[in-house]
């Protein structure tokens, strides 16, 4: 049953998920990709629609590959799926729970969670930008870098780097994406480069 | 009219926040402790600090305490559904039409181009999550032993949830945190059994 699978994902994905914004996206990641719902490509696609509309990140994955796989219905048990966990966790902690943060405990578990997700933010990062600009997916794969994205991703990394140097805060996500889009037609689209 | 407005409220935070919980964190100080006063300050870093440390979307954690703490547990159902609602709507009508819409061939060419960009806009918030981490020793092997364990799986195809890297690096911290406290503990009974003897000592002579 689809309906039972997205669900049951986007439960886990909402019930482990720590971190916010990017914490979830290697687990979302790994889900997404083991079922076949997506491709490493549609995935990244995605995220960039996912960021540059309003909502969380995680909620509009949930949205969108619900609604990929089972329409409207599939669309709305992902979505509740992701969000119930968060719902739950919160009303408990709202209403029992309220010194919980206090305890030593909870925040020495909290604080090892911590790194763990940085790291597996940026492994994530490094897993995608292997396959996506050197076509490594596994240790034997042959690498065929390319070019034109190793060219767009230096250019995206010295904006950003000459930004914050100068204003001293990072620049607009959703203005990269658009520049990096800029990019992409100029690289990808006008015939001079093929 | 309260469940109302609340749903209003946030049925707009959930509208206007771009990039995540955190911008949306600022506009929810604006709306509901600057503006409405439902929260109060004390109120608010607590919803922050609940918000940022449970698993689940920073957005969604926010709306269900604020909820919660202005209207029960049916504020909670109001607000969260809110929050939802806009994000729900918009990439449920973009999934429809998404597919298609890459099929242009200068839109593949810009999605070629996007594709690198949120692979840079990956890597900037973790390198970000990262530099805001105490770089304690502890801290230091749970992030190298996650980030080439991960590498080093998904290169040789071993599947091995994220899940585990979370739970196990969480358990990690806590036992390190009992050891410690143990250890001090133990090194203060031994002071003080050395301070009684000390004064036993003082008072014979």
């Amino acid at each position: 049953m689809i309906y039972i699978e997205l669900f049951l994902t986007f439960l886990k994905i909402g019930a482990v998920s720590f971190g916010g914004g990017y914490g979830m996206i290697s687990l979302i990641r790994e889900e997404v990709l083991s079922y076949g719902w997506l491709t490493e490509g549609e995935l990244i696609n995605f995220i960039a629609v996912a960021e540059s509309t309003p909502g969380p990140v995680a909620v509009n994955m949930a949205t969108f590959v619900g609604s990929s796989q089972g329409g409207i219905l599939g669309a709305l048990t992902a979505t509740v799926g992701v969000v119930l966990p968060s719902f739950a966790i919160i009303l408990i902690i709202a209403a029992l729970l309220k010194n919980i943060l206090k305890y030593a405990g909870v925040q020495a578990f909290l604080g090892g969670l911590r790194p763990a997700v940085a790291a597996l933010i940026l492994s994530t990062a490094a897993i995608m930008f292997l396959s996506s600009l050197f076509g490594i997916t596994t240790a034997y794969s042959a690498p065929s870098p390319e070019w034109r994205g190793i060219i767009i991703f230096v250019i995206l990394a010295a904006i950003s780097a000459v930004y914050r140097l100068i204003r001293k805060k990072s620049f607009s996500p959703i203005a990269l994406i658009l520049i990096a889009g800029v990019c992409g037609v100029l690289f990808y689209y006008l015939p001079a480069w093929q | 009219m309260k469940y109302l407005k609340l749903f209003l409220v946030m049925l707009k935070i959930g509208l206007f926040t771009f990039g995540g919980g955190y911008a949306m964190i600022a506009l929810i100080q604006s709306e509901l402790v600057s503006k409405r006063k439902w929260l109060n300050d004390g109120e608010f870093a607590d919803m922050v600090a609940i918000a940022e440390s449970t698993p689940g979307p920073v957005a969604i954690n926010a709306a269900t305490y604020v909820g919660y703490k202005t209207g029960g547990f049916l504020g909670a159902l109001v607000a969260t559904v809110g929050v939802v609602l806009p994000s729900f709507a918009i990439i449920f009508l973009i999934s429809l039409f998404f597919n298609e819409f890459l099929t242009i061939r200068w839109v593949a060419a810009a999605f070629s181009g996007i594709r690198v960009c949120v692979v840079f806009l990956i890597f900037s918030a973790g390198a970000k999550m990262f530099s805001g981490i105490k770089k304690s020793p502890l801290n230091l092997v749970i992030f190298g032993a996650t980030f080439a364990c991960m590498l080093l799986f998904s290169l040789f195809s071993v599947n091995f949830s994220s899940v585990f890297y979370i739970l196990a690096s969480g358990a990690l911290g806590l036992v390190f945190y009992l050891v410690c406290f143990t250890k001090d503990r133990l090194k203060k009974k031994r002071g003080e059994n050395k301070e009684d003897t000390d004064k036993k000592e003082g008072g014979e002579e």
